[in-house]
């Protein structure tokens, strides 16, 4: 190696290096703060780390908040809304893939056209459809809303992936002896779990972290989920840094455990291209 | 095992229409070579009989029954295709047990035929491996185990060898053969690899642009070929053309070249006298002779040894014409050449390309 490329290879390191900081820092403030105790907050001035660390926020937001109700919710919706969205994008994603049929075009383009404007502009017309349905103020509501949403995007996410995979495979299954159905399950399915992995963490993460439309759709503390229940520490006249940043550490751990769990699959499917027959 | 019966099939996707109306018995046990430049319809026909394309017209039977509107799962075939299309996911014993698995055979009978299988194809040591770790000859080879371990009414080829170099892929045509020669299971096999064909096939099926151009034995399709496509598509290097006018005059007919050259043919045809005609000869009957009344004069442009013998390119009139030669003396041919046909070698086709029908002039002559 000569000069100019380790020259050229650490400057690359450094730029790098610089983003994840830039992107990390934020996580490691909400971790400082979450860890500081309210009398060394605004004592310290601005240090790195306290000098004296306490878990009082994280005591106070699990036992004494409604921060456990919100989690809850949270999970519920997020959850769901993964699963139905995955589910049914799998299925769609596959027939777009493998299937001509009449208006698949105009379905596609309806679709794309779901995904063209604000969602701010639909958040009127949606309370007012919901709430005679009574879905206003529910978690089925916002599963409701929350998977019609994510379903285009995931739709293509999925179709792609089928697309990845080659036609020959199930056309061989179909003359092993398999319903279309059955190459479906048994052999297209389990090439795509990278697929699906991704799309479940897309979803999920997506779900997990929306705040307006569970904003508008939801009031009071019964059905809010976990971003709008970190409202609830900013009062009239101050904010609650501490367990604000306790809630978010917290809210924070589901997200990371399920991306560690799908891990394997989502780098299954940065080779997928290597299963060609 | 089975017959197959196709009965005037048509395809047409939307407005394109890629066979037109192909007629084709074949019988049990027989192996039969579909083959064509690409685009021809060839596989299309191949697809339609395993049930991946819908027939747009007419009907294939197997075994006699009408087939049309079966799943392909239920016409019990195997089909063997050019990217084999093993699924990753499954070992290579779990690849070929897939069809008797999901038809739910007694387990007995399953590790009975994959290990049987495996003992015909040399893949013993390969039953736990995964597609990935296999090079390419092997991935063929479990390709072809899965076909056989369900033992299936008929096989389809798919253009199996495509995929592989040169030496493997003149192993594993060895092989096919062999194993066709053991099953003796009726077998259609579709390549653009003539010397495949011709190699392979019990008859081989020409065709070109969704029509069937030829039907009949390796041989019969090299000495007889029907048209300027089987001609020209059959043999390598390809057959020369040279266009001419056929002449026939008492006991003798001939084909006139445009310089005046006449070429002696062995038989009367059943042409008019003057019909434009084009000549063919294949570069390997070519005889390379001292000059004559009947030999032409020709350039040599190119020399290519092949080790076993020599192609020389020549142009003939300005126009291109290959000669095939075991004589290594052609290797330092001079700038000129004089070649000569001899009669008994050469084919004529008619205006149409078809080719021309023979008269009795040969018999008026004995």
């Amino acid at each position: 190696m000569n000069r100019y490329s380790i020259f050229g290879t650490a400057l690359h390191r450094l730029a790098i290096l610089c983003y994840v900081v830039f992107a990390l820092f934020p996580l490691f403030w909400l971790l400082k703060v979450s860890v500081t105790p309210n009398d060394l907050l605004y004592s310290e001035g601005v240090r790195m780390w306290p000098s004296q660390m306490s878990f009082e926020h994280f005591r106070f937001v699990l036992a004494h908040s409604a921060f456990p109700i919100f989690f809850r919710n949270s999970m519920i919706v997020a959850g769901a809304t993964a699963v139905i969205v995955t589910l049914l994008a799998s299925l769609s994603g596959y027939a777009l893939s493998r299937f001509t049929f009449r208006g698949k075009y105009w379905l596609v383009a309806l679709m794309l056209l779901t995904q063209m404007f604000p969602l701010v502009m639909l958040v009127a017309p949606i309370f007012k459809m919901l709430s005679p349905l009574g879905l206003t103020n529910s978690l089925t509501g916002l599963v409701v809303v929350y998977t019609a949403f994510n379903i285009p995007f995931a739709t293509f996410l999925m179709q792609s992936f089928f697309d990845g995979i080659p036609k020959e495979l199930e056309e061989a299954a179909k003359i092993d002896g398999a319903t279309q159905f059955m190459a479906f399950r048994q052999i297209i399915l389990p090439l795509t779990l990278p697929g699906i992995a991704a799309t479940l963490g897309f979803v999920f993460t997506a779900a997990w972290s929306e705040l307006l439309f569970a904003l508008m759709l939801i009031s009071g503390n019964s059905a809010a989920t976990f971003p709008v229940g970190l409202l609830t520490f900013v009062s009239k006249f101050s904010v609650d840094f501490g367990q604000m940043m306790a809630a978010g550490v917290l809210a924070l751990i589901p997200a990371c455990l399920f991306f560690l769990f799908i891990q394997r699959y989502l780098v299954q499917g940065l080779t997928a291209g290597a299963v060609k027959g | 095992m089975a017959s197959i019966d196709i009965r005037n099939v048509r395809k047409n996707f939307g407005i394109v229409s890629v066979l037109h109306g192909v007629d084709l018995a074949i019988e049990n046990g027989e192996f039969v070579v579909l083959v064509g430049p690409s685009g021809c319809g060839k596989s299309t026909l191949l697809r339609m009989i395993a049930g991946l394309e819908e027939v747009t017209e007419g009907e294939i039977r197997i075994d006699g029954v009408r087939v049309n509107e079966r799943a392909p799962k239920d016409r019990d075939i195997a089909m063997v295709f050019q990217s084999y299309a093993l699924y990753p996911h499954m070992n290579v014993a779990e690849n070929m047990s897939y069809g008797l698995r999901i038809r739910k055979a007694a387990r007995e009978k399953i590790t009975a035929a994959v290990s049987n299988a495996a003992r015909k194809l040399e893949l013993q040591p390969l039953l736990a491996r995964r597609p990935k770790a296999l090079s390419g000859g092997q991935r063929q080879r479990v390709a072809m185990g899965r076909a056989i371990v369900r033992q299936p009414k008929a096989f389809l080829f798919d253009e199996p060898l495509s995929n592989l170099d040169a030496r493997l892929r003149e192993q594993m045509r060895a092989e096919i053969k062999k194993l066709h020669r053991d099953l003796g299971a009726t077998s259609i096999y579709v390549t653009h690899d003539q010397i495949e064909a011709m190699t392979l096939a019990d008859r081989i099926v020409a065709m070109h642009e969704g029509v069937v151009q030829q039907v009949g034995s390796p041989l019969e399709l090299y000495d007889r070929p029907a048209n300027l496509f089987v001609a020209g598509f059959i043999g390598s290097p390809a057959m020369n053309f040279l266009s001419a006018r056929y002449e026939f005059g008492g006991s003798t007919a001939g084909a006139r070249l445009p310089d005046g050259t006449l070429i002696g043919l062995s038989s009367g045809y059943q042409l008019e006298q003057g019909a434009a005609v084009t000549l063919g000869i294949r570069p390997e009957h070519v005889e390379m002779s001292p000059a004559s009344e009947s030999s032409l004069r020709a350039t040599v442009d190119l020399i290519e040894p092949t080790g076993f013998g020599i192609i020389l390119h020549l142009g003939l009139h300005g126009l291109p014409f290959n000669v095939f030669t075991l004589d290594r003396a052609a290797l330092t041919a001079g700038p000129t050449v004089t070649v000569a046909f001899p009669p008994q070698h050469l084919h004529l086709f008619d205006e149409t390309g078809k080719r021309a029908l023979e008269s009795g002039l040969q018999k008026r002559k004995s």
